[in-house]
Formats: structure tokens, C-alpha cells, sequence
């Protein structure tokens, strides 16, 4: 960053983010110009196919990784790396196994430096509010997928980030969990009103949670559509307004499926 | 049968051979003694107070210096563990010494700190720690990424990762580690014991071995295997079990 960058409106906004990574085949370009923003308060879902650096473009909001060019902005403020005003929740729970699902939620407090007396408490609360108050002093490995993945959420939300940035966390679980989660998600999102980016390949979960689903193209990663969906909430998978925009959605998909495959083609034809 | 009254019928049983074999005086009873005669060599040996001096002068050698060993080998593996730099010199260099059986230690061991306890203690050091050094930077390196990740987003840095993450996601490596420190340790004192004469149960066995009282010679040998099983029953068994089921590792324990 070598100019300031103009002050932002937005309470997270992305200007022509790039990322290439040095692979043993040779490079690969991750993201190409990346722009995006959500205003404060805004579920914003990024949608696509394997492969379209959606999970590279989070981990750089994150700050775990860097961007080559491009800017990131917090508020206006560049990222420096990672903070817990913005806190991931990866596809596996990544819940400490040596830890109780109390001291899992209240790792992140300690990290801060809290009172011990003070970050159960709140680690008790906010596993109240993913309904799992009675898992306290359970081990993590007595849970189900889908009570990790709650357990995953309480632990973020316990640190009060502003943004919190989903990298599939449903991804790996059955279609029931995965429906509960959704409601359990949309409640706590309207309730704490967090800025939620959340990057997922399932069309139709991206039209549940989103106030707006972005399209990426696959490499280089780039918006390629953006779609508003307004919806009633809380959503149901199964509505039929929403399978219809989710048709919509998916032939503007697959044209991009298949123009990441033709690519591949090409790759193996002339290398 | 089941567990232990299996176990019971094969031992009784192994007791009933050798006891047979003895009977059948094919060996003179100096070369090959009878379970009897053990048995009240052992008994005689404990009661005139020289197995239990042999047993704490040992015990007392191995604990002092695999203390030491886990002062020097955990820290040493989680700095080797965390810096490529010290991994790629010093890691190889520890690597290569593991190769070489600590009791070939003993003759420098000797010329540095003379026919001395401490001559002991390093050979004893030199086999525990190594292990020790390389199971715990292992289990440094093969922190789950993942783990990693979480802890940076959750704004976990520095001293607090390290506490944290790195040490508690290592701790199986760990145990493992001062386990067979441990058998290492154990190993190389008897070693240098037999050879060094000086008080402990290595030196008994080399007396017995000169005075021709075999019954002598395996009533220390049981004394030896009993204090690795108390050991391992008593404290690395219920460590390990207790960090596998709370790291839900499920499997043969």
C-alpha cells in the first residue's frame, strides 16, 4: 500500500484484491481484482465453485493471509492481520480437543486476558444462547458435527467481533443439522446484528442466509454477479420462491463451471 | 478365560516347567537354579537389606538424572520444534546421536568426570533425553494448522499460542516421549551399572555373576522387571489413558 486509501463507506470493503500463489507447477492466480463491500450489519454470502479462492479471499480478511495488491478495509482502516473484531469459523470446528466446551468458548477471552470468574460466565451465556447451556463441562468429542459447529459459533461470538467471517462451516454436516443451524443462525444474526461474510458452493444455503450472494468466478477469483435476495426470514431451503432463484443462480454457475473446466482442458492440452 | 486368569494359568504354568526342567537336572544348579532357590535368594536378599540399597541407589540415580533429562529434552524439543533454523542443525545432530546406544557414552563419560556419580547420571542423560527432545518437536510440528489458525483469529499470539495451543496439542507426543525416555533411561543405567562397579542393582548383578549364585543373578532380574512394570502401571499407563480420552483418541488402551 503505497497511497492512502479513499475513506470507505462501508463497514468492510474490498478494492482490487490479488493474490497468486507460487505452486510447483507454476503459479496460480487465486484472486484477480477482487471488489466487494457489506455495509454494517449485512449477511453477505460469497458464492461458488471449488477452487475460486473464495476461502483465500476470507482468509485475507481475516488477516491470516496478505494480499500481493489491493486493499482491505475495516471501517475505513486497512487490515493488518488477524483481530478478534473479525473472527473465522472454518468448515472443521477447530475446537481445542484438551479443552472443556466451556473453556473452548472462553479461549478466546483468555486470550484477552480476562478474569477467569468473568469469561465463564460469558462463555456460559452465549453457549445458553446456541442452546447447548447443558454442555458446559462436556469433552469436545462427545458432541455431534453439528453441536461442534454451534460450539464453534458461541466461542466467536463470545469475543463480540463485528464481523464474523464463515469459511462453509455447514458444509460437512447432514441435511437436519444443517437446516437447524440455518434458523439458529438467522436468529442470532438478527438479534446481535453482526456483519457476516459467509463463503459457501451451495446455492441455495447462500439464498437462506444472504441479503446478498455474490458470484465468483473461478481463477482468477472475481465477482462476477451479484444477486439481492429479499426474501422474508427466516428462510427455508425449501420455498419455492427461493428454488427459483436459486435455478437462476445456477445456470449463471454452471457457464462458469464449465468455462473453469474448459480452462483445465487447455492446461492438459498445451502445458 | 478372560484378562488376568489367563495370565495366571501361563505363568503358573512357565513356573511348573522351568521347575520340571530343573528336576530333570540336565544343567548344574549354579548354571540353571530353581524358581525355589530364586524365590528365597530374593527373599533372603531383600531381608538382609541389600536388594532394597541396590533398589533406592538406582532409583535414586535414574530419577535425578531423568529429571534432569526432562528439563533439558522438553524445552529443547519445543524450540526445535518451532525453528526451522535450529530444526535443520541442531534437529540433525540430535537425530544422529539417537542412533548411537548411550552406554558408548560411558568410557568419555569416564575420562571427563571420573569413576563418579555424575559419570553415571550422563550416560543416563544422554539415552533419556534424546527421545525425549525428538518426540516433543515432533509433536510441536504436527500441530494441526487448523488449531493454529483459530487461535491467531481469536487473537491468541506469542506466549499465550504457545501455552495454549502448541504445548496441549503436543502432549500426547509428549508422554510418548518421556515413556521411552523413560525405558531409556532405565536401560542405560542397568548398563552402566554392570559395567562400572559401584553400589545400585547393575552391581549385584555382576557380583552375583562372580560369586556363581545364578538364583542371585534372577532374583535381581525380577526385581528389574518389576520396578519397569510398577512404573509403567503406575504412572505413564493412567497419564496416557487420561490424555487419550480427553483428547477422544479411542483405541487400544
Amino acid at each position: 500500500m503505497t497511497t492512502a486509501p479513499p475513506a470507505s463507506p462501508w463497514k468492510l470493503d474490498l478494492r482490487g484484491v490479488c493474490k497468486t500463489f507460487r505452486a510447483s507447477h507454476g503459479e496460480f492466480r487465486a484472486l484477480q481484482d477482487l471488489d466487494f463491500h457489506a455495509a454494517a450489519g449485512e449477511f453477505v454470502c460469497l458464492l461458488g465453485p471449488s477452487g475460486c479462492g473464495k476461502t483465500t479471499a476470507l482468509n485475507i480478511i481475516a488477516g491470516l493471509e496478505q494480499a500481493d495488491r489491493g486493499d482491505v478495509l475495516i471501517d475505513g482502516r486497512p487490515v493488518a492481520g488477524p483481530g478478534p473484531d473479525r473472527v473465522v469459523i472454518f468448515q472443521e470446528a477447530a475446537l481445542f480437543p484438551w479443552l472443556t466446551v466451556r473453556d473452548n468458548v472462553a479461549f478466546g477471552l483468555a486470550a484477552h486476558g480476562m478474569p477467569r470468574a468473568k469469561r465463564h460466565r460469558l462463555a456460559e451465556a452465549q453457549l445458553e444462547m446456541v442452546n447447548l447451556g447443558d454442555f458446559a463441562a462436556a469433552s469436545v468429542h462427545e458432541l455431534s458435527g453439528g453441536m461442534k459447529q454451534r460450539v464453534a459459533l458461541a466461542r466467536a461470538l463470545a469475543l463480540n467481533p463485528e464481523i464474523l467471517l464463515m469459511d462453509e462451516p455447514f458444509a460437512a454436516l447432514d441435511a437436519l443439522a444443517r437446516e437447524a443451524l440455518h434458523l439458529e443462525l438467522q436468529t442470532l444474526w438478527s438479534a446481535t446484528g453482526k456483519t457476516i461474510v459467509f463463503v459457501t458452493h451451495n446455492v441455495r444455503e447462500a439464498l437462506v442466509l444472504g441479503d446478498r450472494v455474490l458470484v465468483l468466478s473461478a481463477s482468477p477469483g472475481r465477482i462476477k454477479s451479484e444477486f439481492r435476495c429479499d426474501l422474508p426470514r427466516p428462510r427455508s431451503m425449501e420455498s419455492h420462491s427461493l428454488v427459483d432463484m436459486a435455478q437462476a443462480i445456477l445456470s449463471d454457475l454452471r457457464s462458469e463451471v464449465q468455462a473453469a473446466q474448459e480452462d483445465v482442458r487447455r492446461d492438459r492440452l498445451a502445458p | 478365560m478372560t484378562g488376568w486368569r489367563l495370565k495366571l494359568v501361563f505363568f503358573v504354568g512357565l513356573l511348573l516347567l522351568w521347575e520340571a526342567l530343573v528336576r530333570l537336572q540336565l544343567w548344574p544348579s549354579y548354571v540353571f537354579p530353581s524358581p525355589l532357590a530364586v524365590g528365597r535368594s530374593l527373599v533372603a536378599g531383600i531381608a538382609n537389606g541389600f536388594i532394597p540399597l541396590a533398589v533406592l541407589t538406582s532409583l535414586r540415580r535414574i530419577l535425578l538424572a531423568y529429571a534432569l533429562s526432562l528439563l533439558i529434552g522438553i524445552p529443547l524439543g519445543l524450540l526445535l520444534g518451532r525453528t526451522r533454523l535450529l530444526q535443520e542443525t541442531l534437529g540433525t545432530l540430535v537425530l544422529g546421536l539417537q542412533a548411537l546406544p548411550s552406554i558408548c557414552w560411558l568410557p568419555l563419560a569416564l575420562l571427563w568426570f571420573g569413576l563418579s556419580e555424575t559419570a553415571i547420571g550422563f550416560v543416563v542423560v544422554m539415552g533419556a533425553v534424546l527421545s525425549i527432545t525428538v518426540s516433543t518437536a515432533d509433536g510441536v510440528r504436527n500441530t494441526p494448522p487448523l488449531y493454529l489458525r483459530a487461535a491467531r483469529t481469536m487473537g491468541a499470539r506469542g506466549w499465550r499460542l504457545y501455552t495454549g495451543v502448541i504445548l496441549p496439542s503436543a502432549l500426547p507426543a509428549i508422554l510418548s516421549g518421556m515413556k521411552l525416555g523413560w525405558s531409556f533411561a532405565w536401560r542405560s543405567l542397568m548398563a552402566a551399572e554392570l559395567l562400572y562397579v559401584s553400589l545400585g542393582l547393575g552391581q549385584v548383578l555382576t557380583l552375583g555373576r562372580e560369586l556363581n549364585d545364578m538364583a542371585r543373578v534372577l532374583a535381581v532380574m525380577l526385581v528389574i522387571v518389576a520396578i519397569g512394570l510398577l512404573t509403567d502401571f503406575a504412572f505413564f499407563r493412567p497419564a496416557e489413558r487420561r490424555v487419550r480420552q480427553r483428547w477422544g483418541l479411542h483405541g487400544n488402551t
